[in-house]
């Protein structure tokens, strides 16, 4: 059954769009995304249709050699198949810290990733800073390629990190960096499968954090930034550098271009703060964070901790035809995007849109091979009054309770498939599988006959197969289920089996980060005032 | 006083054997943790690792007189895969020197007691091997032939004789079982800890919680090993480092790549059965049922090899797997109801544990010693494959033999580290290659088997060609090799259902590809086999026509005789190197290309060669080729052990020419004594190859009734219409079993028969050179010694 789902895909497809809208009625969902690319320009140049018909299954070539049947081995996975498609990004972390001595209020976190674009897009990233307490966690959501994404991937949490240093620490740092000495660490990453970090250009970056953490030290504050300010400069302290970097005369070919990259595709951005009881969640763009809460009378709900950037937004287009003229008024959104391009109306890099017109001339006709960049020369049309975009975060404060469970933080591949109440539902069914899990075990069955039934209840329930990681769970769902949220297995198979050059037109890049709450150590805060 | 120390524990695990007093070993340790040990600065060897391989090999090389050995452990002595292990000891493997290994450790672990004063709880208890399938009994039948020629007791027996040996067993659903009534159950970690004080007792050093950090290499050679507790200056290195080899290996700055993973391993501990089970109850093995089962207590532990593994320690060692290994019940049921299955009556036995310890695989399914070929004096004895207390003894006494001697008393080339290359040590291989390899434990083993993970690593640029042409694949060291090509119009069974003892479904085709070597011409890919270039292999009467209508050059023999090399152009290519051999003894040519003449040599040959009814052949063709040429293969057949009067080749050797090279003497004092082992081909006689079970290698040779020495390779011959094996024949003494001189008029003067899976055929020996076996003309120097690794 699934071969044929996802061969009659491959078929219509290849043979025509129009044929496709005969699929809305089982595909309706996952149609609409043909005009869900951020960056309008690419849904214009159709995907290659033609590409040789094997060419994008590099996901099914690891099975090549399992089955010897030629023809239908590509098209067809198993359940374990896809498990383990499913579960190739997955990570997941204990929080131990034995360190300190009050218990973290972060008690795991689950994460997974699952690719549409082919090289992914999306960015992920979680790490604790050493000199200051607290956790980070953030999800980079890359359009027009991925170097932006990998690039606040890989810096934002150290701009956050030093904007919370104080004073003393901040002069240690510059100090060790006069005398050579080693740096104080500032980051503790806890790496994601797939991470992956630009060696080269390293050094470059260090250079303007340094610059950064001078203007901090100029500032005489003894404590540091307070987290909100911190979030906050640090999100457009970053895309100014990535702005200026490429303005800079670079000699090195290759951070030149990887500059160029960076600051001509853009990411949208979703980062949280836990240190203690102290939630700060700062969102730039689409990407979406939302608590999972359980009040005392045992009912779950759902508290949004952002606000989506876009059209849809209303306070967003109130700040839009504030900050442009309002003549402007008509074309600064049109077709529900950002100047009729850019879904999100915040982010990082995509230059294009931030600065004037002479200047982008003048940079990319500094001999730039913008061609071989990939990179497009393109000003939308009614241009007149930039920056039109902003990577500036709205930061959201809460103070953690005990009733709060869970944050989840994801890109928009997954909120455009589920709601808020959706994920809050699944991961809310998670815990009580995992829960059932542990406690019909740990009272262990007297004897081999019970222990047996009560395996084969389990697996019959599908307990046993059931995902271990609360995020591969909202991925499996986010992609397989039908308009009802209904699960469908042969609609997750076929979806798993697109080819690379189809497999954005039916979703997007999903990334997931589930963080559990210490519930216990959070009541202990409030009693220990 | 570390001697004393081990006594100490010891000593308290006698009073209450067995595994609960695991905690109580634990505090006494501890308790004398407290004095801190200084390590020499000093010692001849060190040894890494205090499980069942590290102290067998203290014991045996201090056995042997070395005595400046000191072995340290990271955590306690037998602390590690060691505790935990099922404590099965069992002979019955699929390798000789494996069985030979198994063997005796059986026969050392029975006198370890009388030797040491250590109670290690040796009990014969025999085991039994169940066959639910005829293809399973036919397997075993085949281990029943291998044993019993090594002199170790076994018998197929029938289902009612099963249950006889053990009642709770449900004997309904099999057709036989092999009873193998030597076999044992033994504390390990007392065997270790025996093992550890005997060897303390002559004299070698033993300290615990002492972590190896690197060795240090100078020169390619070991001068020592940082631990967390100081250096030590030393010659030889011993990892013994267990599923933590690997990491300790690259831990080097010159990196040795010690190609091992582990894996979960999950077994089930119960109370005692209302009539506690009688000690002496043999150990079950249900290969079908991928479980074990021994008594244990008066209860039982099963464990088993499930189909899904669960790999761990991909990243190394990580405190938070090891804090994880916990039950998974839900992992479990399977083997659960394989159990319940098999022992109904188990049914209302009360559990008392699910033990996971992780078990270490290696690529091959067998395990690794030797010394490193990057670094010298650093030895390796590790990835038992779950096997690790049934080899022990043996291994580390053939390791304790390597360093002593620099050879082992037998030949354990099989095992060596040196297999492996680079190839093998990328982590994500050894992860899903391990996944493969832990259930083909308890899967059956037919011939021919191909590994399915780790697959395409190396391909000839030709390789998506000639996949579109029907090619099946093969794997040798990572590199895709052709075994044949179905044709358009053919359809081959499903992997699972082609596994079989007897005529495979290939046979036909490898006929015609067979057929075409004979009397058209083919092309072989052989790039597997070379590292740089792209090797064709035209073979055939018509591949001179080929060559020469697209060289525009003579290839007459009068021009290019056999075994002659030459530079020349082919099609628009310039430069390719063209020899006049084949590794068949058929006509034909290697061609080695250039890669980026590749398809452009191999499109031209195919196009030109057209009209001569060229075709793609695979290697199955070129193997049934070479076998009826009685060919020997390197490292299949013969070995660096084998000398070239063993295998018929001394016309190769010149001798008498006046030039000295590195064995000249030995030979010169072989072809004076004679040789002990001679290789030889035998063509089986009342072999039915539609009916008849096929042989595959490994076959026990018996002459005038006497078993005389085992098969190496065999295969089909589409010309004889006969199977023909290649094998080693040995002249052992009727009186004291000793080797003797084999002549060729012993080889001759006798009646031959092959055991295949306990039915003998009968069977024809022919010496090297035999060209009164085909009539067809044969060039005048067609001799050759193909030097191609091979299976």
């Amino acid at each position: 059954m699934s071969s044929t789902v996802s061969y009659w895909i491959l078929n219509s497809t290849r043979s025509s769009i129009a044929t496709l809208q005969r699929g809305r009625r089982l595909y309706s969902r996952c149609v609409s995304h043909r005009n869900k690319f951020k960056w309008r320009l690419f849904s214009r140049v159709p995907p290659t249709l033609n590409s040789s018909p094997c060419g994008g299954f590099t996901l099914c070539k690891v099975y090549r050699h399992t089955s010897t049947e030629e023809d239908d081995f590509h098209l067809q996975l198993s359940p374990e198949q896809i498990n383990e498609v499913l579960r190739a990004g997955e990570s997941a972390h204990r929080i131990l810290d034995l360190e300190s001595r009050v218990p973290n209020s972060v008690l795991q976190f689950e994460s997974n990733q699952l690719a549409a674009n082919s090289p992914v897009e999306d960015r992920r990233g979680v790490a604790s800073c050493l000199q200051t307490s607290g956790l980070m966690f953030g999800i980079f959501d890359g359009h027009g390629g991925h170097a932006c994404a990998q690039a606040v991937s890989e810096r934002l949490f150290y701009y956050v990190a030093v904007s919370l240093m104080s004073h003393q620490t901040l002069e240690h740092m510059e100090g060790a960096v006069e005398s050579m000495k080693p740096l104080l660490p500032i980051l503790h990453w806890l790496k994601h499968p797939g991470d992956s970090i630009y060696k080269d250009v390293t050094s470059v970056h260090l250079d303007h954090l340094r610059v950064y953490w001078q203007e901090l030290l100029d500032l005489h504050m003894e404590m540091g930034l307070s987290i909100e300010e911190a979030l906050m400069y640090s999100f457009q302290r970053l895309d100014s550098d990535i702005s200026l970097e490429i303005q800079a005369p670079l000699e090195d070919e290759v951070t030149r271009n990887l500059s160029l990259q960076v600051a001509f595709s853009g990411a949208t951005a979703c980062m949280a703060h836990v240190d203690g009881i102290h939630l700060h969640v700062a969102n730039a763009g689409d990407c979406r964070a939302i608590l999972g809460v359980q009040e005392d009378n045992g009912m779950w709900s759902c508290l949004p901790l952002t606000r989506d950037h876009n059209a849809w937004n209303q306070a967003e287009l109130s700040r839009l035809k504030r900050e442009h003229p309002e003549s402007e008024d008509r074309t600064i959104i049109m077709e529900d995007r950002l100047l009729g391009v850019l879904m999100p109306c915040r982010a990082f890099g995509d230059v294009q849109l931030k600065w004037s017109k002479e200047l982008q001339h003048s940079v990319l006709e500094r001999g730039f091979n913008t061609e071989a960049l990939n990179i497009y020369q393109f000003t939308p049309s009614h241009y007149y009054t930039p920056p039109y975009l902003t990577a500036e975060p709205e930061v959201t404060y809460h103070r953690l309770r005990p009733q709060d469970k869970f944050l989840v933080l994801a890109s928009d591949g997954l909120w455009d498939m589920l709601s808020n109440e959706d994920v809050v539902r699944l991961v809310v069914g998670h815990l009580a599988e995992a829960d059932r899990h542990k406690t019909d075990l740990a009272q262990r069955p007297a004897n081999l006959r019970l222990m047996q039934s009560l395996l084969l209840q389990r697996k019959a329930s599908g307990l046993h197969e059931a995902d271990q990681n609360a995020a591969t769970r909202l991925i499996r769902h986010a992609i397989g289920s039908n308009e009802y949220g209904e699960m469908e297995p042969e609609r997750l198979a076929a979806m798993l089996t697109l080819p690379e050059d189809l497999a954005r037109m039916y979703r997007d890049d999903i990334t997931v980060t589930v963080v559990y709450f210490n519930s216990e150590s959070i009541g202990a805060y409030y009693k220990g005032g | 006083v570390m001697f004393c120390r081990l006594l100490s524990v010891v000593g308290r695990q006698r009073t209450s054997p067995g595994w609960q007093n695991w905690s109580s070993a634990r505090s006494s340790t501890s308790a004398a943790e407290a004095r801190s040990v200084a390590l020499p600065t000093q010692a001849q060897v060190v040894i890494c690792g205090g499980g069942i391989m590290g102290t067998s090999v203290a014991y045996h090389l201090s056995k042997m007189g070395w005595k400046d050995i000191v072995l340290l452990e990271q955590g306690r002595l037998a602390a590690g895969s060691t505790r935990f292990c099922a404590g099965i000891l069992s002979t019955a493997r699929h390798l000789t020197i494996e069985q030979k290994m198994a063997d005796y450790s059986n026969k050392l672990y029975l006198q370890l007691e009388q030797e040491t004063g250590i109670q290690t709880g040796y009990t014969r208890t025999g085991s039994v091997f169940l066959a639910q399938t005829q293809d399973r009994l036919i397997s075993l039948k085949r281990i029943n032939s291998r044993l019993n020629v090594i002199g170790i007791p076994s018998e197929i027996i029938s289902p009612k004789k099963v249950a006889e040996l053990h009642h709770l067993l449900n004997v309904h659903d099999l057709v036989g079982a092999m009873h193998v009534p030597e076999d044992a159950v033994v504390s390990s970690a007392d065997v270790a800890l025996a093992l550890a004080s005997a060897a303390s007792q002559n004299g070698v050093q033993i300290y615990d919680r002492t972590s190896v950090l690197h060795v240090m290499v100078k020169k390619g050679q070991v001068t020592g090993v940082e631990t967390d507790k100081g250096q030590i200056e030393c010659q030889y290195f011993v990892n013994c480092a267990g599923q933590w080899a690997y990491e300790l290996g690259l831990s080097n700055e010159e990196p040795v790549s010690i190609p091992l993973h582990a894996c979960e391993h999950f077994y089930l501990l119960t109370r005692p059965l209302e009539t506690p089970l009688q000690s002496s109850t043999p150990t079950i093995v249900d290969a079908d049922g991928r479980i074990y089962i021994r008594n244990w207590q008066g209860g039982i532990l099963s464990g088993g090899f499930e189909k899904n593994p669960k790999p761990i320690f991909t990243e190394g060692k990580n405190q938070l797997e090891i804090q994880n290994l916990q039950e998974d019940w839900d992992h479990f049921e399977p083997l659960l109801s394989s159990l319940l299955r098999r022992m109904p009556e188990l049914e209302s036995l009360e559990i008392m544990k699910l033990v996971n310890c992780p078990e270490t695989f290696t690529p091959d399914m067998r395990c690794i010693m030797g010394e490193s070929p990057a670094v010298q004096g650093y030895f390796v004895l590790a990835g038992m494959n779950s096997a690790g207390l049934s080899f022990g003894g043996g291994a580390g006494k053939y390791l304790a033999e390597w360093m002593v001697h620099g050879y082992p008393s037998e030949n354990v080339w099989e095992l060596d580290l040196k297999r492996f290359g680079a190839l093998q040590s990328s982590r994500t291989f050894l992860r899903h290659r391990v996944m493969e390899v832990m259930p083909l434990m308890y899967d059956l083993k037919v011939p021919r088997w191909d590994f399915q993970t780790g697959r395409q690593l190396r391909t000839s640029p030709l390789y998506d060609r000639l996949d579109a042409q029907g090619a099946r694949w093969m794997e040798k060291h990572g590199f895709e090799r052709p075994k044949y090509f179905v044709p358009p119009d053919k359809d081959l069974l499903a992997l699972e259902q082609s596994k079989t003892f007897y005529k495979p479904d290939w046979f036909d085709i490898v006929e015609s590809e067979v057929k075409c070597c004979k009397e058209a011409v083919c092309v072989i890919d052989m790039s597997s086999f070379t590292k740089f270039e792209i090797t064709l292999n035209l073979i055939g009467p018509r591949a001179v026509d080929v060559l020469s209508e697209l060289s525009y050059a003579p290839m007459t023999p009068d021009h290019f005789p056999s075994l002659f090399c030459k530079e020349m152009s082919v099609g628009y290519a310039n430069g390719i190197r063209v020899m006049s051999m084949t590794h068949t003894g058929e006509p034909g040519f290697m061609l080695y290309i250039p890669i980026e003449y590749a398809l452009h040599v191999y499109n031209e040959v195919m196009s030109v060669g057209q009209k001569y009814g060229i075709r793609n052949a695979g290697y199955y063709a070129l193997r049934s080729l070479r076998i009826e040429k009685f060919f020997a293969f390197w490292g299949q057949d013969i070995n660096n052990l084998t000398t070239p009067l063993e295998c018929g080749r001394e016309s190769r050797v010149k001798l008498e020419k006046g030039m000295d090279f590195i064995g000249r003497n030995a030979l010169l004092q072989q072809k004076q004594n004679g040789v002990y082992k001679r290789f030889t081909m035998f063509i089986l006689d009342d072999h039915d190859t539609d009916l008849d079970l096929w042989p595959w290698w490994g076959e026990p040779i018996y002459r005038n009734g006497q078993f005389v020495g085992k098969t190496t390779s065999s295969a089909y011959s589409y010309s004889l219409e006969r199977h023909v094996c290649l094998g080693f024949v040995h002249n052992f003494s009727e009186d004291t079993g000793e080797e003797q001189v084999v002549t060729a008029d012993f080889i001759n003067r006798g009646e031959y028969e092959i055991d295949i899976a306990g039915y003998r055929f009968q069977a024809k020996a022919k010496l090297y050179p035999v060209a009164s076996l085909f009539t067809h003309k044969r060039r005048k120097d067609d001799m050759e010694l193909s030097d191609l690794h091979g299976k």
